[in-house]
This record gives structure tokens, sequence and C-alpha cells, in this order.
């Protein structure tokens, strides 16, 4: 699952479900999902292993709040660039692990529904990239340890042209890089 | 004669520009329209077309009626270029105009497409050209012949023998096409499995730009389209975007958020000498210029929602262009810089016309999906993409919305058409 050693460290000094996370493919967003939730079983499961992680309980306690999201995915509301509450553990989670390995980085794809302009959509992907992006440098990770980048509406997580499809695209996914 | 002068006075209004009715035509499954008067002409055969790889009058016919300002009436056409047409009995058929012409092949293996054009109610030879090409070219030749007998009749240049280019997104393979102005001799000039968006032509026709995520985020890449070659030019932090040629070719418009936020950056075609252009603290995308090149035409949403704005190359601030609606995107310039084309949401996704001395906006389209709209060199139609029965379809209009014809169709999602400009 580990494909190389930085990974490895950063795994090992992290929170237990972040391993699930970093190691998590990003090919197919769909299938994503999937992998995300067994992820989520099997870090539950195997979490006292991990337990020498320091951080560990805070972490898993807010995930086990949000059990229904994944790990490096913070959906947003319609027309919104404003990261919920809910996703805050995320954001918080990540930037953790970003503080504790400098080398380390990542970047926030912002995404929208299909609706709209391919251009404007471009754009207002990479407002809501960049207030994830901007509320981990406020928690303390460098600059260069982070990219905001934006596929518009061109790369949807769910097919379909409903409000369900549409909630699932409006989003920000966190990727190491 | 008083009946054809005052038939092309008609044409003349109406291509001129709007008298204003919104185009309440149902919309037709080929080519659609109500309301133009069309220009009756005979069309013969190409005497020794059949001995070649493609039917030049066919090629010539289908352009002249896609055009919505002929009307291809039958009649005997004189048996080549070097023929006399038969004025009285073109008359009697209605025919305002003959051609007829000519596909030998030369001894090199070159075709000589040669044609003639004859005015009928003036009973005249109005002249004709030659034009030896290679087989591999021969629509080209046709189109040329169309944009002629086009230029002769309307005093406007044709637009046949342009191309344009439009993105096609399959599951995980999208293409970059290009097609000459009548849908076909379709080509694939890229082909990725990332997401190809905005292409935008050089002045020339020589060059493409666009916006490839092929290395994980939106950079802008200008493309030669004969040799294939590629270069760079904006692959700053973040997202790089919306690239747009001056009219003089020398100059870039593209939309960067290396400092944060989605602005309007202007640069030199090389990628170099890169100033910050707009200075909202919202979003600034999707820049045009101006046919003149003094102004850039953009959307922004510092109002709130997203508005097009127009601000002066030489500095000052942004006016705000558009006031109807609440989401106004993706400005075209009418060639001759007295129309906006932009899409406007409403109940769907519309093309208007906004005639930017009056600011009077008129929608053009009977579909609700529409997307990128282009004008065409001569300024006289609109490509836009939409969606049909379901289908997705690259359409265009007049102008003034009246005729449209339906250029491609495919059950594959095809986007973002941008009309070349002349000079093939």
């Amino acid at each position: 699952m580990i494909k190389n050693s930085g990974k490895m460290l950063l795994v090992a000094a992290s929170v237990a479900f972040m391993a699930g996370c970093a190691s998590t493919k990003l090919d197919k967003p769909v299938e994503v999902e999937k992998k995300d939730v067994t992820t989520t079983t099997t870090t539950q499961q195997t979490d006292p292993n991990a337990g020498k992680s320091t951080v560990a309980t805070t972490d898993q306690s807010t995930k086990l709040n949000a059990p229904i999201t994944l790990d490096r995915v913070i959906y947003f509301d319609f027309d919104s660039y404003a990261v919920k509450d809910e996703f805050r553990p995320i954001v918080e989670a990540h930037a953790n692990l970003l503080k504790q390995s400098s080398g380390a980085k990542e970047v926030a794809e912002g995404h929208t529904d299909e609706r709209g302009g391919s251009e404007y959509n471009l754009a207002l992907g990479q407002k809501r990239a960049e207030a994830v992006v901007q509320q981990m440098k406020v928690l303390g990770v460098g600059d260069s340890q982070l990219e905001a980048v934006s596929y518009g509406k061109e790369r949807p997580a769910v097919d379909g042209h409903d409000e369900a499809a549409w909630a699932k695209n409006r989003r920000v996914e966190l990727r190491s890089k | 004669m008083w009946p054809r002068r005052h038939a092309l006075r008609a044409l003349g209004a109406s291509l001129a520009l709007p008298a204003l009715t919104p185009a309440l035509a149902q919309f037709r499954v080929e080519i659609g329209g109500t309301g133009m008067t069309q220009i009756p002409i005979v069309l013969g055969r190409f005497r020794d077309e059949d001995r070649q790889p493609q039917s030049i009058s066919a090629i010539v016919r289908a352009d002249l009626e896609r055009s919505g300002i002929f009307k291809v009436v039958d009649g005997v056409a004189p048996v080549d270029e070097n023929g006399t047409p038969d004025y009285n009995a073109l008359k009697a058929r209605g025919a305002d105009w003959v051609a007829a012409g000519s596909a030998a092949r030369l001894a090199d293996g070159r075709i000589d497409v040669r044609f003639r054009l004859w005015d009928v109610v003036k009973g005249a030879d109005q002249g004709g050209q030659s034009e030896p090409t290679l087989p591999v070219d021969l629509r080209m030749s046709a189109h040329h012949v169309s944009d002629q007998i086009y230029q002769k009749v309307t005093g406007q240049r044709g637009v046949f023998s342009t191309r344009i280019a439009y993105v096609t997104k399959a599951p995980g393979k999208f293409t970059l096409r290009i097609t000459d102005a009548d849908g076909e001799n379709i080509q694939a000039a890229l082909i990725d499995n990332q997401p190809i968006i905005s292409p935008s032509w050089s002045p020339d026709g020589g060059e493409l730009a666009y916006v490839t995520f092929h290395d994980k985020k939106a950079k802008v890449v200008i493309r030669n389209v004969r040799t294939g070659a590629t270069r760079e030019v904006a692959a700053f932090k973040g997202s790089n975007s919306a690239p747009a040629f001056s009219p003089d070719g020398r100059t870039m418009a593209v939309t960067l958020s290396k400092d944060g936020g989605s602005h309007v950056f202007l640069m030199d075609r090389n990628g170099g000498n890169v100033r910050r252009f707009t200075d909202s603290t919202g979003i600034d995308t999707e820049a045009r210029f101006s046919p003149d090149g003094g102004s850039v035409y953009f959307v922004s949403d510092r109002g709130g929602g997203p508005q097009i704005y127009r601000q002066s190359v030489g500095g000052g601030g942004a006016t705000r262009v558009t006031f109807n609606g609440a989401y106004n995107i993706s400005p075209a310039l009418s060639p001759d810089g007295k129309l906006l084309a932009y899409i406007s949401r409403g109940n769907g996704f519309k093309v208007m016309v906004m005639d930017l001395a009056t600011n009077e906006v008129r929608s053009v389209s009977d579909t609700n999906d529409d997307e990128s709209p282009s004008f065409a060199p001569n300024g006289r139609y609109i490509i836009y993409a939409t969606k049909s029965d379901g289908r997705d379809v690259l359409m265009t209009t007049t102008v003034d919305g009246k005729f449209k014809s339906k250029l491609l169709e495919s059950g594959l999602d095809i986007r973002e058409p941008v009309w070349g400009p002349f000079g093939r």
C-alpha cells in the first residue's frame, strides 16, 4: 500500500487513520470512495496497533464524528467556498501531517458540479481549493508545502445530472504531491 | 431586376443587424430558420468531378445551403466555366445567379479546380478562378469556390474554407479536434486521458493555445497546428487557464492564480513579461481582446455573480457591460467589435447577443444548454455547443438568430468550439 519511504515515515509519525489518506489512490474518484470506506474500517480495526502516535486518539475521535466523510475529500454547499465545520478535522489532520514533515507536500484540488462554463467553474474550484489551503496555512503549514489547483467541472467524482451527483462533485480533494 | 435588388436589400437589412425580435422559430433538425430572404442560384456539376475523390459541386452546394443565404434551385448550368448560360431559361427557373466549373487532373497529378459565376439578372459574366490543387486539398479548393461565390454575391467574405477547433470528451479520453467549417474533414490534434479546455486560435490560424491538465494541473500550452510542436507558456503555481491572443498575435491574456485568486494577466506570446491586468479581489477570467486590441472583455464576480466587464489595455478601471441576469459568462466579440455574444443563465444557459452601441440584448438560440459562443471571422455566424434531443451538438446561427444549422452531432460530449480565422 505504501509506495515510498517518505510516506512510510509520515504514516509512522502520524495518526492511525492518516495512513489511509496518504496511500489512497486517486485515479478514479468513484472507486476512491469505496476504497476509503474500506480503509476506514481497516483503520479502526488496526488502530490499537498504531498506538505509537500521540495524537491518534484525538484525530480518530473527530473521524468518528464524521463517519460518512472521506479522509481527504471536503464537500461544499452550492455556490459556497466555506469549509464546513464537519470537515475541519480532515483539514487539521492533513495540516498536522504536513507540519510533522517539512519535506511533505500536498495539493488541494478544487472541483465543481457540471453546471456553468468550464473556465468560470475552474475559477470557482480554485477558490474552494484556496479556502482549504488558507485554513491549513492558518494552522501553521508552510506555503511551500501547499498548492491549490482546480479541475473545475472537468473531473466529476460521480456521473449524473441531479443534486445528489452535484453534491458529491462540489469538493476539494487533498492529495500528496 | 427590381425583385432581386429588393430581395438583396431585405437580406442586407436582416444581416446587418437586428430588427430585434427574439428568434421564435422552432428548432429544426438539420437546418432551420425563418424570415430570411434567400438568393436563388443554379449550380452545375463540375465537368470531370466524377473522376476525382470528392464531388466539388456537392461540397459547394452544401456550403451555400448551410449559409442560409442561398437557395440552390434546379436549372441548366453551362457545361463548365467556358460555357454560356441560357439566361432566359434560368430566369424562367427563378434563378438570379448561375455557376459552373470543372475539375480536370493536370499532368503533375494536381487537380485544376475552375469555376465561373454569372449574374442572371444582369446577363453578365462575373468572373471566376482557377486553383490547381493537390488531391488531398480538394475539399479546401471546393470551399474556396464557395467563398468566391459568397463574396461576389454578398460583397462579404465567405467562411467556408475556415476551420473550427473543439473538444470531445469520452470516458477517460479527451480529444482536441479541428474540422472544416462544414463539419467534414475532422482531424484529431491532441488526444489525452486528462481534460483539455479553452482552445484559442492565434490570429494567423497557425497555432492553437489551450489548457491542458496532463500534468495534474491546468497549464497553458501553444500548439503549432501543422507540425504539432508544443510549448508551455504558463505553468505557474496554481491554475493557468483561459488563453486569448491579442489581434496582432504578440500578446496573450491568461488567467493565473499564482498570487492567489483567479486574475487576468497579460504576457508576451512566449510567456515572458507577465503582468497583472485585472485588480479585483474576486474572480476575473475568460479575457477576450476587442478586435482593435485596445480593450479586454472578461468575466468577473466583483459585483457578486459573474458579469462581463471591459477594461482598456492602456489602463484605467473596468466598466461593467452586462446587466441582464445574474450569471453572464464566456464573452466573444464580433470581428467588427460591434457585437458581444455570451452565455446567460436564466432558465438554462443561452447564447445572447448584445449590440454594444445600443446595449440591446437578444437571445439567438432555441436551446437551453448553450456553451462557448464564437464568431465566424466574417461576423455573420456564431458557433456554440449545446444539447439537442439529448445529444451534444455544435450549432451555428446567423447573428440575428434566424437561421441555424447543426454542424456536428455526436454521442460524445462535444464542447468549446472556437472558429478559426480567414486565410487557409
